[in-house]
């Protein structure tokens, strides 16, 4: 194996690069001229005007564009990608997630993170599991790699937050156990394709 | 890697059409994965004897099948890897393997690095042919750290291989499943190996060979390893990471003084825990075996350390104030390096007991020899040798590389093995038919190297004074011994249809007594053997033997006469074709030995690293001042193969190490492995960076880790030996200072997968009779133990073990390994 990574023990030290945004004027008369310049363009009214539009459409004509949100929403596409959920088994209630490890593995802005353990049923069983909303670009991958179809992508799409850096643990995205009959079959990002059942060569068995 | 690979030893073959030069002798599937070319292969384990239990390896030499693992090259050899019958027989082959095996790689410990993941993909085998009823197989816990899965295991018999061929344990066999018989029709339509491969899969399941449910074994973990499948996975870690989120960190095992080599894989202790914790060890199976201080003694780090500036200071006045330091070898060649110029600029006092007596013994032998270090190594005993000897050496206990090496070439080199040592090992006689034991009486060592000198010297060349001496304790007696002898006898009968007599010739079995003289060799018995019957025995041992090495244990630096034995050990190499292997005591005697200039005796103030003393720093988070524990620091350690083996970091570490003492006290370079390059050129160190030390094996198996140590030999005169004495024998109650396999040091007994303790060990016989609790009774102090029964000790000697620095047991047995002790019972 490469031993590079080794090699460099100036550990915590980062290389940043500046950005080219060119010069600001220094001095104050050219700094008046471009404030100047920049106010007095004639876009300004063109946008004026395009508001006018719509108020006299929306007053006369009864013609809106837009929703009164928050009180108002619109329907959102399943196949949306919004905060992830944690599905579980409708059948026993146990959740779905069998911590393979693949959404951790195959995250790309590396915000999952699970712990796993062997339990007194002898099973495999995640003991935590949390994503980093902060990081999260809601890219998908972790609900298409997903063998068991337990990490989805819901409709909440509010993730606005005082933090940078905002957790979410395995309770918070699991379906209440009191709203199991409303939780709903994903058919958005990653969910098996509706002819799956014709691509499988069936396997024979002696049972 | 002392073969080399002269013109004459290397042949041509082809494989697939390419030409290669191959090593004459060598398995088709070795030569082809030294010249890196791939051959299917799940079974086959090099460095131990081919199972062919999985057949992949399947191949066609000069136009005919044979199995690549245990076919050898031969000149001009046609290799071809892949004919359209072989294809179709490693589809069937790995199909069968998929047929019944869970669908649980989302869970599985193996996934990412299982063998069977990657052969099916590689083989592209996308759907099932075959089918059998499943049998149902319990999960079960062999021991504290195996964990076995049945119903995962492809019975490639890796697992009980390495445990026979190289550890010699033995404790794992194949053992009757009891699942459905295959369908008839099978074999008519199946590939034939398949089915033949599918026929012993089916009827077999791995268990302890002992018939419980438990295996009584060393606990190394080998066979974890070496399972290609998540069957066989350790207890600790069952379910708690994928492979790939563990990150590999090069290091070499810090322990025993074999260096293996291993990794560290680590990854975030936990999600509010991101420090990182390690997980597990892995070893380049193919080419190191672990023992299990080795492989599970590894989470031994002085965790949560900051830099405590007032201890600092406090550790500046004690080293001020000190005239003595006393260590032990968990320590790197850097470390010492720093301790010997300390000693050079303070005059400070080298104290360790631990590797002093290796260090003079090594003295004394350089003197008798010429030779500055011993001449062959474990790697090279396992390729070459078919004859070793082992002297003094507590072999399960004291050197698991040699362990390894006696077994191996045992079981793979056809070889034969003489033991000698006081107390008996119930695993010895299992590690071939050839082994001969001799349990002699403490104190015999010396008389043991002469039955060495006698058995193997060519006596041309030995002293006319050792020759008569050896000849002195030769008799010939004259024995009547019973023998049975066929006579013919004559005799008339008389023919009952003739009425005629006639003379019939019989054959009567006779016992006659008969005189002869035999010749006895009194060495044999005065070690504990039998003289009779030895002479057979050796002459059969020595059939078609080539190549013999001897292996030396701590046993002969710690004695009294150890000068004399490093002559005789000196006198055995000139005049025998032997080669010698030493065991350092310890992680880096070896290191320290030759670094360092060490003192016989402590005095004044005194810091310990590690140890006793006034004011102590400590790694382990005891004492005054924090170090670094070896999987916190990097450095190199030298080790039994006489290679300086670098070792990285594989946790972090915040603390005061000893390379800022040693900038306050005296100026020191920035890092640590800047001393590398600094170790000492005239000892046989080489002036290299750490930075550009290689840290891997070659396809061939070449261990190409960090350098070998330049050894030289300068001819010198036969050395002048004294004779044996007798009277120096000990007689009575006996303690033999000697530690649990698995536990060396205190670092050992930190981790929380190793559960020997620190107690008195010793036969089952024997600890029946001390009952639960004794108080060991020395000339100079008294230790009080707990006893515990180990099955695999024979006879009285009892074993207390050092591992615990503070117990300080160097102190109560002084200059021997054996004392004669008081058990009284409390």
């Amino acid at each position: 194996m490469s031993l590079e990574q080794f090699k460099n023990r100036n550990v915590g030290t980062q290389n940043y690069k500046t950005l080219d945004v060119g010069t600001k004027p220094e001095k104050g008369m050219a700094q008046f001229v471009q404030v100047v310049q920049r106010t007095f363009k004639g876009e300004l009214f063109v946008g004026l005007g395009v508001t006018m539009k719509a108020m006299l459409k929306a007053l006369f004509a009864n013609d809106m564009a837009t929703i009164q949100y928050p009180f108002e929403k619109l329907p959102i596409s399943p196949r949306y990608r919004a905060i992830h959920e944690m599905l579980i088994l409708l059948e026993s209630g146990n959740y779905r997630c069998i911590g393979c490890g693949l959404c951790e593995k195959i995250c790309i802005s590396n915000c999952i993170s699970m712990d796993t353990r062997y339990d007194e049923a002898q099973r495999k069983e995640v003991s935590e599991y949390t994503i980093n909303f902060g990081r999260c670009i809601f890219c998908g991958y972790c609900a298409e790699v997903c063998p068991e179809l337990a990490i989805v992508h819901g409709p909440r799409y509010e993730n606005a937050s005082e933090q940078r850096a905002g957790f979410s643990l395995f309770e918070d995205m699991l379906t209440p156990i009191d709203k199991l009959n409303l939780q709903q079959e994903y058919d958005g990002f990653g969910a098996v394709s509706p002819n799956a059942d014709e691509n499988i060569k069936q396997t024979p068995l002696a049972y | 890697m002392s073969e080399v690979q002269t013109v004459d030893n290397m042949i041509t073959i082809k494989i697939d059409g390419t030409e290669f030069k191959v090593k004459e002798g060598e398995f088709i599937l070795n030569a082809a994965r030294a010249n890196d070319v791939f051959i299917p292969a799940i079974c086959y384990l090099t460095r131990c004897s081919p199972t062919l239990a999985c057949r992949i390896c399947l191949v066609e030499a000069d136009g005919k099948q044979v199995y690549a693992c245990n076919a050898k090259v031969k000149e001009g050899m046609d290799v071809t890897t892949d004919t359209p019958n072989i294809l179709e027989e490693r589809r069937a082959i790995m199909e069968v393997y998929d047929v019944n095996h869970p669908l649980q790689c989302g869970v599985c410990d193996k996934s990412g690095e299982c063998e069977l993941q990657n052969y099916t993909l590689e083989l592209a085998v996308d759907s099932q042919s075959y089918m059998i009823p499943d049998t149902k197989r319990e999960t079960v816990n062999w021991s504290s750290v195996l964990h076995y899965d049945p119903g995962l295991c492809i019975v490639c018999e890796r697992c009980t291989t390495v445990c026979k061929d190289m550890i010699g344990d033995s404790a794992i066999t194949t053992v009757k499943r009891g699942g459905a018989e295959l369908d008839k029709g099978y074999k008519a339509t199946m590939p034939k190996d398949a089915y033949s491969m599918w026929n012993k899969l089916q009827k077999s399941v791995i268990a302890p060979s002992n018939g419980t449910e438990f295996t009584n074994c060393s606990d190394c973990g080998e066979c974890i390893a070496v399972c290609p499948v998540g069957a066989l996975v350790s207890r600790d870690f069952v379910y708690t990471s994928n492979a790939w989120d563990l990150k590999r960190i090069p290091a070499v095992a810090a322990h025993s003084s074999d260096g293996a080599q291993i990794y560290y894989e680590v990854k975030p202790t936990s999600i509010e825990n991101r420090a990182d914790k390690i997980f597990r060890i892995t070893n380049e199976w193919s080419y190191v075996s672990l023992d299990g201080s080795a492989r599970f003694a590894y989470d031994f780090e002085n965790a949560n350390v900051s830099k405590d500036e007032a201890a600092f200071s406090a550790a500046l006045e004690a080293f001020k104030k000190a005239e003595t330091l006393r260590f032990n070898s968990m320590i790197t060649n850097e470390e010492a390096m720093m301790l010997q110029t300390l000693k050079e600029k303070t005059g400070l006092k080298l104290y360790n007991p631990e590797v002093r007596a290796f260090q003079k013994f090594l003295a004394h032998y350089e003197a008798a020899s010429g030779n500055s270090l011993w001449t062959t190594d474990t790697d090279a005993m396992m390729k070459k040798s078919d004859f070793v000897i082992s002297i003094g050496a507590a072999l399960r206990n004291d050197s698991p590389a040699l362990k390894h090496a006696f077994n191996n070439v045992q079981k793979l080199n056809k070889g034969a093995g003489l033991y000698f040592h006081p107390v008996g090992d119930t695993l010895i006689p299992g590690f071939g038919k050839n082994v001969e034991i001799f349990n002699h009486k403490v104190g015999l060592e010396e008389a043991a190297l002469y039955l060495v000198l006698d058995l193997f010297a060519d006596k041309d060349k030995l002293p006319s004074d050792v020759k008569e001496y050896i000849e002195s304790f030769k008799k010939s007696e004259t024995k009547t011994i019973k023998e049975k002898e066929v006579k013919t006898v004559k005799e008339m009968v008389l023919n009952e249809e003739t009425g005629e007599e006639e003379e019939v010739s019989k054959k009567v079995t006779e016992m006659v007594e008969k005189e002869i003289t035999v010749m006895t060799n009194g060495l044999v018995d005065l070690l504990g053997g039998d003289a009779s019957k030895f002479d057979d025995v050796f002459a059969k041992m020595m059939k078609k033997k080539e190549s013999f090495s001897m292996m030396l244990g701590e046993d002969l630096y710690f004695h009294d006469k150890a000068e004399n034995i490093a002559k005789l050990v000196a006198l055995v190499e000139a005049t025998c074709d032997i080669t010698v292997v030493m065991t350092p005591p310890k992680s880096n005697a070896l290191g320290v030995a030759l670094i360092c200039d060490l003192d016989d005796d402590a005095s004044g103030y005194t810091v310990g690293y590690n140890e006793n003393g006034d004011f102590k720093l400590s790694a382990l988070g005891i004492g005054d001042l924090d170090m670094p524990a070896m999987n916190q620091q990097e450095g190199t350690l030298t080790n039994i193969g006489k290679r300086v083996l670098p070792t990285n970091a594989a946790l972090e570490y915040a603390g005061y190490e000893l390379n800022d003492l040693m900038k306050a006290l005296v100026g020191a370079p920035e890092e640590t492995i800047d001393w590398t390059a600094m170790l000492p050129v005239d000892r046989g160190f080489k002036a290299v960076e750490f930075d550009s030390l290689p840290n891997a094996f070659t396809n061939q198996g070449v261990d190409n880790r960090g350098y070998t140590l330049e050894t030289n030999n300068v001819e010198a005169d036969l050395p002048e030996v004294e004779k044996f004495d007798e009277s120096l024998v000990l007689e009575g109650e006996i303690a033999y200072r000697c530690n649990p396999a698995r536990q060396f040091n205190d670092f050992t007994d930190k981790s929380h997968e190793i559960f020997e303790t620190f107690a008195l060990y010793a036969s089952v016989e024997k600890a029946e009779t001390l009952g639960d609790k004794v108080e060991v009774v020395f000339e100079n102090g008294s230790i009080t133990l707990d006893v515990v029964a180990d099955e695999k000790i024979l006879g009285d000697i009892v074993k207390v073990p050092d591992f615990r620095a503070a117990e300080d047991v160097y102190g109560l047995f002084g200059e021997s390994r054996y004392q004669i002790v008081t058990l009284r019972k409390v």
